[in-house]
């Protein structure tokens, strides 16, 4: 089959991202992604997605998200831009520590990390990659 | 008797509220406000949900704008139809159990589907809710149970 690679900018609005996912997450069941990796995509993408909305572009409505997505039955890559300042993912504080543990937020790149094969950001922190292998 | 609202069904058992979950993707991004909104009505206190504009804690969750005002509630949430999860709909549920714990209530989770759990468990959030297998044992559970 030949690799699926596909381009989209959006809005930052929780609508246009559940558009984006609808057509990645159909991209990736065409491709045959078992029902557990299809699961991660959609956690990771989302995840991904409401953090470039939320932290990255602040709600913005001037500035947009780029999403690139290459996939085929083997794996899906899936790289999030935002247009916001970046962060640095090394210092966020562990969720899963006792004295975070119920705190309502934070939570997001770490249950991307625990899904996903690959979790990468870009040097700014505005740009992440995640990849996911059909196992 | 049965409450049928747009995201969720209410169900009250005695002293005990079951809320089912209906909508499979009801815990996506995009309907955590709404059901943030019916579950904040049930336990007082105004909105549950997570913030998308101005008007956020420092956790970045709404400010409450009505005060408490629901008595002690016997909640159980039933995640049987329940098929998604993400971190802001765990953030709801812990926002959730500490609005009902001020108020001396209790609640329960029940009928997680396996994929969710493990979601529970990677967070070590299972440690802090309590979890039945079934909606009897949920019910069981707060039934006889006092703050």
């Amino acid at each position: 089959m030949i690799p699926l690679v596909k381009r989209m900018v959006i809005p930052s609005n929780l609508k246009a991202a559940r558009e984006a996912e609808d057509k990645l997450l159909a991209a990736v069941c065409r491709c045959g992604f078992k029902e557990a990796s299809t699961f991660a995509v959609k956690l990771a993408l989302e995840e991904g997605l409401n953090n470039a909305i939320k932290h990255g572009n602040g709600y913005d409505a001037s500035k947009t998200i780029e999403i690139s997505f290459d996939v085929d039955e083997k794996h899906a890559t899936i790289t999030i831009t935002d247009q916001g300042e970046g962060f640095d993912p090394g210092i966020l504080p562990d969720p899963t520590a006792d004295e975070n543990l119920e705190k309502p937020c934070g939570r997001g790149i770490m249950l991307m990390r625990a899904y996903m094969d690959e979790v990468c950001y870009n040097e700014r922190g505005n740009q992440v990659r995640l990849v996911k292998h059909n196992t | 008797m049965q409450d049928e609202t747009q995201r969720l069904t209410v169900i009250r058992d005695a002293d005990v509220t079951i809320v089912e979950l209906t909508d499979r993707k009801i815990l996506d991004e995009i309907n955590i406000s709404q059901i943030g909104d019916q579950l904040g009505a049930l336990v007082g206190g105004g909105t549950i949900a997570p913030q998308s504009e101005a008007g956020t804690d420092e956790d970045g969750y709404r400010v409450s704008q009505a005060p408490a005002k629901a008595g002690p509630l016997k909640l159980v949430l039933d995640f049987a139809s329940v098929s998604h999860m993400s971190s802001s709909a765990l953030g709801m549920l812990i926002t959730l159990q500490k609005r009902i714990r001020e108020s001396k209530g209790g609640l329960r989770l029940c009928n997680i589907q396996t994929t969710i759990y493990e979601v529970f468990v990677i967070t070590r959030l299972n440690e802090i809710f309590q979890i039945c297998q079934t909606r009897e044992e949920a019910v069981a559970s707060l039934r006889g149970w006092k703050a």
